[in-house]
């Protein structure tokens, strides 16, 4: 499986990555190999397995609907780039 | 060209749950902006969400509802796009194995006719913050107090073939899950939000049409309109030939006009998958069953014990059920009064002709549901009429007291004493000696035309007070002479 | 003092043979002395260090405390510190100052021991080098022409030279066991749930596990004492009740059955590293145990399994970093978009980016079936060997790199022959059992490490293994030349 700019430049976008263009090049050489790499699997057959996202397959523990959290808004705002009144601030979005 | 309307409903509906759906962090509307915020709501690194019980259990009440299957294993996924609200650049949603699978609702419009809806699926998800654009040195602001606010989003099938039976549609499934209490429907403050998907075909074609997405319509009203806009709009491109563009739509209510959102179009691919950080949820059989044992009783159910019970009309049944406060305030009105037809006439009628005016829901109404019970004894009583009761309404709205108390105090009660209504009638006939002439020479039908002359001076008289039960016999007695 | 174990130093301190402020300012002056050879710490927190180091001996003057009250040791920079610089190797986070403590930091704290500071890695825990790490490469203390390994490079690098008693580790796919073997130290992988993720800053959420980093096993086993268990804040955190790591540490091997599984001895395994790790199944043998061969016939695909998996789910995790709430952010971004792409693509290194970008593309339209959902069924396979071979033997045991410590810059510029040398350790991330390095020799003058790998919760088993395995070698108190010069 190779891939060609076109799909890096695309996957760079949905990833949000700028890409310089010397950048494109390579990343298009380091991805085709590590493509080729993982495109072992596929000569695999795994029909009728099932896919394995948790290795103890445990179920999912419920927490108790309860308030345990406080308002802590000035500690986590220190670490923003930019807030102004309890906000985090970021370029103007456009709807 | 004769189009068919093509309509499928994503309802968004947020769980009156206390805490979020992820985080221990408090549930709102209008705290301080990040304020209601934790680690995991912030998407700080190293936060991981741990599943809210109580939502569970409204989403399996919600698929009890509709007649759905419950997803007895249901997993959790990752929508991936960035955007500045979504603070973990996914939202953890139910992909391809919601909790909720298909299920359906019978729709009845008003003029009586019925349709079934299908529901796709009904799925647990987290909301988004919000982006405020006020101009904070020209940037924008984030407000993640709605972050991970729990979210079940209800899917139709496009069913639905009008926009009259997406309102319907819609009014029913919020009178459900507001009878469930899993949301407060508060559709203004965004509880409530629908996503209407929308294409037309010539009548007869078997394949859909292309559709568009408008999104975030918050009321029954602007769902009625933004879709006979859109159907307006795609109708005027289709017959000049021209193709719809699949695309994300926003409704603007001042224009009344839907508008392309471009924002929204950056070549959507979501890469769904599992959330690594949250394990499938397992139900048992006798989970599911116990919440089904714990369901109140459903509108559907409501309107149909209110004909057999109360014998109401099937209109007045469905209306008095639509809401459970209004059923609730109908039922509670019935306990007191012990006429159900007179009830319902006053709960539909004056009663929500002064909530309209003063644009009140009927659990905020200013005469409870007792009050008004009281007030109507008095008329099933004949202590007052119908009309004198309108304004003793009125000044109950006001506050000027208890039924009783105003009936006392204006001194409002109806005159049955036959006696004392037999001497104000013969003083009018004194008075009025031509027209009892003109009465008594007339012919039947001329009489009863004729009557209700003195009708209106006996009441006037009585300054409303007569009971026309008792004036009407005596009156036409005394004419004859 | 520096080689001290940690039941050694805790009955000195006990003793009043020595203070934990004596103690950690000795620790201080080595890392002073040596780490500008090494880079093996990002952060070095004296300050919290020497007042924690307080703390304890008051705690330890009332006859109180744990084993692990007043020892200095130092947290890998991916644990959230509250109030202290956690960077996770990143340019991204090279200002984010947690608001919140991470659970192992906790209870590691709780126990009371004194954190010296933050240990070097690979940003974001990708790498098997230490090389890529926005704070420099790490040197491997016995010679400081090699890597440490990776990603735990800092730590083991700090334990090696005697900067820290012991340290804490994460293993995504080889993590503190590589560099373990790379460094002569002895790491614990525990199994999958065993200790919390909470704070753990995420790379691969379902394949992510901290463990201990020390000079033995018994040392590992005191940190297990103090960091694992069940915790309400990790939906991953397993409820299976915490063993006591040091009660059955001298439990004979008598009877004790090892399988050795050929795929592990076959091509790319050093000579010297295979002579290794038999000559130490022999002392096994000769402590009682039995030797068979197993077989782990999907081991080759562990690479691409862990290959997709890992960073399908660190393009997703990574995605948090997009410079609105912490973390960096480019300079006059021109507009949201402009933001999201420069502040990402500056904060991040090549290689985490170049796994963001194999990551996005498994998971994107028309390629999920074929790359996320086939590593998944094969990473059910690789699960499935391991327990079929452990039904048929106790533990299993092998090499963890094919190599000693390979010279830096040496294999920067191939990612797949970098990722290869990952082939003993990914499949036990992918099964979610526990495994250890311990260990076992020197090859070309540099450490080799054993692998040890158990049945899932089997973590006081496999300690108590390498425990009687140290108690009869002597490989884990050797100590470079380089540690002595202070």
């Amino acid at each position: 499986m190779s891939i060609d700019k076109e799909d890096v430049q695309k996957i760079a976008h949905l990833a949000r990555l700028a890409l310089a263009e010397e950048g494109v090049d390579q990343y298009q050489q380091s991805l085709s190999s590590i493509l080729a790499l993982v495109g072992e699997m596929q000569s695999v057959d795994t029909d009728g397995v099932e896919p394995l996202s948790n290795p103890l397959e445990m179920t999912q523990r419920l927490r108790e609907d309860v308030v345990t959290e406080e308002n802590r808004r000035k500690d986590f705002l220190a670490n923003a780039p930019e807030s102004e009144a309890g906000l985090f601030l970021v370029p103007k979005v456009i709807d | 060209m004769n189009w068919e309307v093509v309509i499928g409903l994503e309802i968004h509906t947020q769980l009156t749950t206390k805490s979020k759906l992820f985080s221990g962090a408090a549930v709102g509307f209008g705290a301080e902006p990040n304020t209601q915020t934790t680690l995991v709501d912030l998407g700080m690194p190293g936060a991981l969400p741990v599943f809210n019980k109580e939502a569970l259990r409204m989403a399996v009440m919600f698929g009890h509802s509709i007649n759905a299957e419950i997803g007895m294993t249901s997993v959790f996924a990752r929508k991936n796009y960035f955007y500045p609200d979504l603070p973990k650049g996914y939202q953890t949603s139910q992909m391809d194995h919601p909790i909720v699978g298909k299920g359906y609702l019978d729709v009845t419009l008003e003029d009586g006719t019925t349709s079934r809806i299908g529901i796709t699926r009904a799925h647990l998800e987290e909301d988004a913050g919000k982006s405020l654009h006020e101009d904070f040195q020209g940037m924008t602001g984030i407000d993640l107090n709605r972050s991970s606010t729990p979210l079940l989003e209800i899917v139709s099938e496009p069913d639905i073939r009008s926009a009259k039976e997406a309102v319907a549609y819609v009014k029913m499934i919020h009178s459900i899950v507001t009878y469930l209490g899993i949301c407060d429907g508060n559709m203004a403050e965004g509880s409530m939000r629908c996503d209407i998907n929308i294409s037309l075909r010539p009548k007869g074609q078997e394949e859909y049409g292309t559709r568009t997405e408008i999104k975030n319509v918050n009321s029954f009203r602007f769902i009625e309109k933004a879709i006979y806009t859109e159907i307006e709009r795609q109708a005027d491109i289709l017959e000049d030939g021209g193709r719809i563009i699949q695309e994300t739509r926003l409704y603007d209510p001042e224009k009344n006009e839907t508008r392309s959102m471009r924002s929204k179009e950056d070549a959507n691919d979501y890469r769904y998958f599992p959330c690594p950080d949250l394990l499938p949820i397992i139900l048992t059989q006798e989970y599911v069953d116990g919440i089904k044992a714990t369901l109140p009783e459903l509108p559907s159910q409501k309107a149909e014990r209110f004909q057999s019970e109360h014998k109401l009309s099937e209109y007045d049944a469905n209306v008095l059920s639509s809401s459970r406060a209004m059923a609730d305030y109908f039922e509670d009105t019935n306990k007191v009064v012990q006429d159900a037809k007179l009830s319902a006439n006053w709960v539909m009628g004056e009663l929500s002709k002064l909530l309209n005016q003063e644009q009140l829901e009927i659990q905020d109404s200013p005469v409870n549901a007792s009050a008004l019970g009281e007030l109507l004894a008095r008329v099933k009583d004949n202590t007052i009429n119908g009309k004198t009761a309108k304004d003793v309404l009125q000044s109950m709205w006001n506050g000027e007291g208890s039924a009783d108390e105003i009936i006392e105090a204006k001194g409002l009660k109806q005159v049955t004493d036959t006696g004392a209504i037999e001497a104000m009638i013969q003083t009018i006939l004194d008075a009025n000696a031509t027209q009892v002439e003109q009465y008594r020479s007339a012919d039947e039908d001329k009489q009863k035309k004729m009557i209700g002359f003195f009708v209106g001076q006996v009441m006037k008289a009585s300054q409303g007070k007569a009971n026309p039960s008792v004036v009407n016999p005596i009156l036409a007695r005394m004419l004859k002479g | 003092m520096y080689e001290q174990s940690i039941s050694t130093l805790a009955q000195q301190l006990r003793n009043k043979d020595i203070s934990s402020v004596e103690l950690t300012n000795l620790f201080l002056k080595r890392i002073t002395d040596l780490d500008p050879a090494l880079n093996s710490f990002i952060t070095v927190s004296s300050d919290i260090a020497l007042a924690q180091a307080a703390q304890a001996d008051a705690l330890l003057q009332s006859g109180q405390g744990s084993s692990l009250t007043g020892i200095p040791i130092a947290h890998k920079d991916l644990f959230c510190t509250q109030g202290t610089l956690t960077t996770c190797g990143s340019k991204m986070l090279n200002n984010f100052i947690p608001p919140y403590e991470s659970t192992v930091t906790s209870r590691i704290q709780q126990a009371g021991a004194v954190m010296l500071g933050k240990t070097n890695m690979d940003e974001f825990a990708m790498g098997s080098s230490n090389e890529n790490s926005y704070y420099g490469a790490v040197k491997n203390p016995w010679n400081l022409e090699t890597v440490p390994g990776g990603s735990s490079g800092g730590s083991a690098a700090a334990i090696a030279a005697g900067l820290a008693v012991a340290a804490t580790g994460t293993d995504t796919g080889g993590s503190i066991r590589q560099p373990a073997s790379f460094c002569g130290i002895t790491g614990l992988k525990p199994t999958y749930g065993r200790v919390s993720r909470f704070g753990m800053i995420a790379y691969a959420s379902s394949l992510d596990q901290a463990g201990p980093m020390a000079k033995s096993a018994e040392d590992c086993a005191h940190l297990m004492q103090a960091m694992s268990g069940f915790d309400e804040k990790d939906s991953t955190s397993s409820e299976t009740p915490n063993d006591d790591y040091l009660s059955n540490i001298n439990t004979p091997l008598t009877g004790l059955k090892i399988g050795l599984p050929k795929e592990y001895f076959g091509d790319g395994l050093d000579s010297n590293v295979a002579d290794i790790i038999m000559a130490a199944v022999k002392e096994f043998e000769k402590l009682g145990a039995t030797v068979k061969e197993v077989s782990l016939p999907n081991l080759q695909l562990s690479i691409p399994s862990y290959y997709v998996i890992a960073p399908s789910e660190a393009s997703s995790n990574l995605s948090r970093f997009d410079g609105v709430r912490f973390g960096h952010r480019c300079d006059n971004p021109k507009d949201l978009l402009d933001m999201y792409m420069r502040s990402r693509s500056e904060g991040f290194g090549t290689e985490v980016q170049k796994r963001i970008m194999v990551g996005t593309y498994a998971l994107s339209e028309g390629y999920y079936d074929a790359y996320y959902l086939k590593a998944q069924k094969i990473r059910r396979l690789i699960k499935q060997d391991f327990v079929n071979a452990l039904n048929e033997v106790d533990v299993i045991m092998g090499p963890v790199a094919p190599t000693t410590a390979f010279g830096l810059g040496s294999k920067t510029s191939d990612p797949v022959a970098m990722y290869l040398e990952d082939i003993y350790t990914l499949s036990v991330n992918l099964a979610g059992i526990p495994a250890m390095s311990v260990p076992a020799g020197f090859a070309n003058n540099m450490p080799v490490g054993l692998q040890i790998m158990g049945n899932y919760f089997a973590e006081a088993k496999l300690l108590n293994i390498a425990h009687q395995y140290q108690q009869h070698t002597d490989w884990h108190l050797q100590t470079p030349t380089m540690a002595k010069g202070a």
